[in-house]
């Protein structure tokens, strides 16, 4: 029972990712007075690739070939043991937190090497800058969830969640650190405005669209997916680690229904709080980006800092 | 006693304790003067609403005249006062870049680690519940210092200045919950003299050797004629 709640929930996740990806979208046009596309229009978008045929560069080797695979899997797997709708299912007791940036990891790699491997100059400068910005965020990423690991005593997400949800609302300085580091994080590493844009294919700034260039058909449909599915997951571990408050703990249809309706609610506040830094942001220079990651560092570090030194438990002699 | 034993307000003073932390960090890292005074400003409102929740949770109604001098000298006259300087002397322009950023907010981390460090011992003797936040004071202190090392433009120096005697009204705060009404008074009013002296001592600098950067005044003006 507990295995195939498991299972739909990561089929739930893995569904409504492109849906999140045309909410901001469908938010952002609005903010911009443009005229909106349909909520479903990622979803057509995918079809339309999935049925065309896929053309392979004569300089590709396998690699080109089997990247959207290992890439959909690995995030697709991710997907699987972060929790969406419900706590303590069975698959998220499979791995923790650090096991999960190591999947982004296992993508990304994928991803960059498929970028290289067709040796167009384009491939290999977008995959030199993903590489660069992900060493930077990666760290700032790693603290941000062992600020959290502290606080919580472990690095399964079930059970911080549990701990965040039975220790109530506390006013945590680590935790406000660590969840503004994540967020500037999520920017970065999701390829969004400041850091990167989604939305155009101009040679000098793009640096995710860089890498697949040379994609089309089938595979661009997945590395496309793989992308949204990362976004959501940035999202779902924003919402339900520092805002958990509405999760399923019991596996009543009931409490499954209320988080159901939270973590859509919470998703669709995250992504006005996304499109607003777009908006109100202008994209900044590729050299900038350390200075932004650097940044994010620091947050994580003084959330880990203000943990020990603000919220620890005193030793009195 | 860990921070889940306290009470929303006591939290709260943690909260803004570490707040005040990431302004000084912010300082460190605006270039721009402009825009270090109006982080300076927030470092002051936060301290005071710092003061005000401190006065609110242990009924002591000294600290909230304290919070209202320090809302109104740290967060409003001064940065005012400051802003004023800069567009007169024509620097809100000019950027006072710090060489290796990344290392100097490595350094005040280091630095953060420091006084937690050097604080422990005072903790440990303590029943005080926002005592913790002494580190954090002192940080702010050492923060202040090493802006005042790292920069070029003596407005800046004068902003680490004025943030380090902030770090100090945080210690005052978190530590014996203010001190007497007139220390405080009289602390208060040599802030807003020595901003008000800084800027008559600005003009004076940058009418007779035309620059405010301070490397460029250890030279001796006669020698290079």
């Amino acid at each position: 029972m507990a295995w195939l709640l498991a299972i739909l929930e990561t089929l739930l996740f893995i569904a409504t990712a492109p849906l999140l990806a045309g909410w901001i979208k469908l938010v952002k046009c609005r903010l911009q007075n443009r005229k909106a596309p349909s909520v479903l229009q990622p979803y057509r978008d995918l079809r339309k690739l999935y049925v065309k045929q896929p053309i392979i560069p004569h300089s590709a080797s396998w690699i080109f070939r089997y990247a959207p695979y290992i890439v959909f899997s690995a995030t697709v797997l991710a997907a699987a043991f972060v929790p969406l709708v419900a706590v303590n299912l069975p698959t998220s007791r499979i791995a923790d937190v650090i096991v999960l940036v190591g999947f982004f990891a296992l993508a990304r790699t994928f991803l960059v090497l498929a970028g290289m491997d067709i040796g167009t100059a384009f491939g290999g400068m977008g995959s030199s800058r993903e590489m660069t910005i992900s060493s930077l965020a990666e760290p700032a990423m790693l603290m941000a969830v062992f600020t959290l690991a502290m606080s919580a005593h472990t690095t399964d997400l079930s059970q911080a969640i549990n701990y965040v949800l039975n220790t109530g609302l506390v006013l945590r300085p680590s935790f406000v650190f660590a969840l503004g580091g994540l967020m500037l994080v999520t920017v970065a590493e999701t390829g969004r405005i400041p850091v990167d844009n989604p939305a155009t294919h101009l040679e000098l700034t793009m640096i995710h669209e860089a890498m697949i260039l040379e994609y089309s058909g089938r595979w661009l449909a997945l590395i496309e997916w793989a992308s949204q599915i990362k976004l959501m997951l940035y999202g779902v571990l924003i919402a339900n680690i520092f805002f958990p408050w509405g999760i399923a703990q019991e596996l009543s249809l009931s409490a499954l229904g209320l988080g159901v309706a939270m973590i859509a609610l919470k998703l669709a506040v995250l992504g006005v709080i996304l499109v607003l830094s777009e908006v109100l942001f202008a994209k900044m220079r590729i050299f900038r980006v350390q200075d932004y990651l650097s940044f994010a560092y620091l947050l994580s570090v003084l959330g880990m800092l203000s943990h020990i030194i603000l919220e620890a438990a005193r030793v009195h002699h | 006693m860990s921070i889940t034993d306290l009470n929303l307000y006591q939290q709260a003073i943690l909260l803004l304790a570490g707040l005040i932390a990431l302004t000084s960090f912010m300082m460190l890292s605006q270039s721009r003067l402009d825009r270090l005074v109006r982080v300076f400003a927030l470092q002051g409102c936060l301290l005071a609403a710092a003061t005000a929740i401190a006065a609110g949770v242990l009924d002591y109604s000294h600290l909230y005249i304290s919070a209202a001098l320090t809302l109104l000298l740290k967060g409003i006259v001064i940065p005012l006062l400051l802003h004023r300087m800069i567009h007169k002397l024509g620097l809100h322009r000019v950027m006072d870049t710090i060489d290796h950023p990344a290392r100097v907010m490595m350094g005040g981390a280091a630095l953060v680690v420091f006084s937690y460090y050097v604080s422990l011992p005072v903790v440990a003797h303590s029943q005080l519940v926002t005592l913790n936040a002494i580190a954090v004071s002192l940080a702010v202190v050492l923060l202040g210092m090493l802006l005042m090392i790292t920069r070029r433009q003596a407005v800046a120096h004068v902003v680490g200045f004025m943030s380090i005697e902030n770090g100090l009204f945080f210690a005052a705060v978190v530590s014996t919950y203010g001190m007497p009404m007139v220390v405080e008074l009289g602390i208060a009013f040599d802030v807003l003299v020595a901003a008000v002296v800084f800027g008559v001592f600005f003009f004076q600098i940058s009418a007779s050797i035309d620059t405010l950067n301070v490397d460029q005044m250890s030279k001796l003006n006669e020698v290079e004629k």
